[in-house]
């Protein structure tokens, strides 16, 4: 072994300078957060959380996430069945074509549904002619979160089912079990764990959206604000300790996602070990 | 035009759903951009492009990226270096801390970063003392990129480090080579790959990050104003012919980065499968 390593005080500097830059870069900015939310007390920051702008924005950007996570996973499980069970030509390219989003400017992904239902848009005209309020409301909320947020259960999803192979599936449809008993009693346990991991992500990042959904909300307060976009009025306002109250729940839900990504991590390895399949790893990048 | 040779159920339904879908959610919206540049005529689009404002939106953000890509290069390879390598109390709670500018939404990070580096910050008040303004200027758009991406390079790195061959490293050892020929010639070659992809990333990122830039950034027009916030300020006075010019340019770089990667990530799965 110590052929394989460096001298101690190399090894001891190395890792000094890896830990100062990650307090420096990670642990600092999450610190920040939670200091500037109460440095005026507790009451002030409960206060600051319960005002009727900032639970709208919360209420919104609940309701958004809702819709559109489940939209993706459905979109998640037929893509990854089709791709990961299936051989067929121009794979790669779909697969290329789903992770489209994931290197798309947020600001051009709210861009794009300007250009197709703003009142300049290509169905612009139409919606206005039959009432039907797309962007700086609702539907452009919640459309652009799907975009940004489109790929990412299909792509923790597709390495799992991948991993699985297709043997156990073919057995129980020998055994005389439907199309539909075999997903749900054979497919879905083992993906379980990834499907879980992938909503997880995909509910971060619904949540968090800034760039994109800045673009489409209109900013109307207490209407078209996400949770976002109230800190950002917050904080051009000089409201600073109200800016980081709101970022402390944001700050909150990074924390409990990056818990539960390692407790499934953990979980997942465990199970795959114990059925001797192989251990990959699943994505990490959001 | 498909063939699938499994006998299991569902193909042409899950296949004709994840089209129609992704059609919908994703081709159609995006071809408004290609549709609406094709409406405008190139001398239009130059007009925008080629403003001294544009093209200065477009230094600012490919510098800052650049080097902080570059930054996150040197750390990142560390970091992973340290994770994989070594032992140490704590390394699964930093190895998951990593990923935290991943999970941390963009908002939160720009207004956490401005309030560490402006004037009167934590870190910002001794920068400050030795006259680094890391706050409203270009400096304080590096760093917020810095942060955004870190762990690309990290969880490229990783992973290949793991995977190479111990015996190698004894061989070369049993050789006579020393640690730091051994880096060289064994580690570097081999993680060079991932390196590039790991920064390439970081840098795509980076040219289209918004919101954990726009709050450190000072947004002056020409001097501290990136790409994706002059896209930004022209759709609010409803120019959608500036918008869409702009953003036009920023994707197809987005894209051909994306096959850089795609490409370096197949040149490298060669190689290690021929190995």
């Amino acid at each position: 072994m110590s052929t394989r390593t460096e001298p101690a005080w190399i090894r001891r500097a190395l890792i000094g300078i890896a830990l100062s830059f990650l307090a420096l870069f990670i642990l600092l900015p999450l610190t920040v957060v939670f200091m500037n939310a109460l440095n005026k007390g507790i009451a002030i920051y409960l206060k600051s959380l319960s005002d009727p702008a900032a639970l709208a924005a919360i209420r919104l950007t609940l309701l958004t996430a809702l819709i559109a996570v489940p939209f993706n996973l459905i979109f998640g499980v037929a893509a990854s069945w089709a791709i990961a069970k299936f051989d067929f030509r121009l794979k790669n390219l779909l697969i290329t074509l789903i992770d489209l989003p994931l290197s798309v400017s947020p600001v051009i992904s709210g861009l794009i549904f300007v250009l197709l239902f703003g009142a300049q848009g290509a169905l612009g005209p139409w919606l206005r002619a039959h009432g039907i309020k797309v962007i700086f409301a609702l539907p452009a909320i919640i459309l652009t979160t799907i975009f940004v947020t489109f790929p990412m259960v299909a792509r923790e999803l597709i390495p799992v089912m991948k991993a699985f192979g297709n043997e156990e599936e073919e057995a129980a449809m020998t055994l005389g079990a439907n199309g539909f008993q075999t997903f749900w009693r054979v497919t879905l346990p083992n993906i379980k764990w990834g499907l879980l991991y992938g909503v997880i992500l995909c509910n971060a990042r619904a949540m968090g959206e800034f760039g994109a959904v800045s673009v489409v909300s209109g900013h109307i307060r207490g209407q078209t604000n996400t949770l976002p976009l109230h800190i950002e009025i917050l904080y051009n306002e000089y409201n600073f300790t109200a800016a980081f109250a709101a970022a402390s729940l944001l700050a909150m839900l990074a924390l409990v996602t990056l818990i539960l990504k390692s407790i499934i991590e953990f979980k997942y390895r465990a199970e795959l070990a114990a059925a001797g399949k192989f251990v990959i790893k699943m994505e990490n990048h959001v | 035009m498909f063939k699938h040779k499994s006998t299991l159920p569902g193909f042409r339904i899950s296949l004709g759903y994840t089209i129609f879908y992704l059609g919908l959610i994703v081709l159609i919206p995006l071809s408004m951009l290609f549709i609406k540049t094709s409406s405008m005529g190139l001398k239009e689009i130059w007009m925008v492009v080629s403003h001294p404002r544009t093209l200065a939106a477009y230094r600012l953000s490919f510098t800052a990226s650049f080097i902080a890509g570059l930054v996150n290069v040197v750390f990142g390879f560390l970091i992973a270096w340290v994770l994989s390598r070594y032992s140490f109390p704590g390394k699964k709670l930093i190895d998951a801390m990593v990923d935290f500018p991943f999970a941390l939404p963009t908002a939160v990070t720009g207004i956490a970063l401005t309030s560490l580096y402006s004037q009167n910050g934590w870190v910002g008040q001794y920068l400050y003392q030795f006259g680094i303004q890391s706050a409203y200027n270009p400096l304080g758009i590096t760093i917020a990129l810095i942060f955004i991406g870190l762990p690309f390079v990290v969880r490229t790195v990783e992973p290949v480090l793991q995977e190479l061959d111990p015996e190698l490293e004894d061989a070369a050892a049993s050789l006579g080579a020393d640690r730091w020929q051994i880096f060289i010639k064994i580690f570097f070659p081999n993680l060079i790959p991932a390196l590039i992809t790991g920064f390439t990333l970081a840098f795509a990122r980076a040219i289209g990050e918004y919101g954990s830039v726009i709050f450190i950034a000072g947004n002056i027009p020409g001097k501290t104003e990136i790409a994706p916030l002059l896209i930004m300020t022209k759709l609010e006075q409803f120019d959608y012919t500036g918008a869409t010019a702009i953003a036009v340019v920023m994707l197809l770089i987005s894209f051909a980065l994306l096959a850089l990667t795609n490409f370096l990530q197949w040149v490298s799965s060669k190689r290690i499968g021929m190995g």
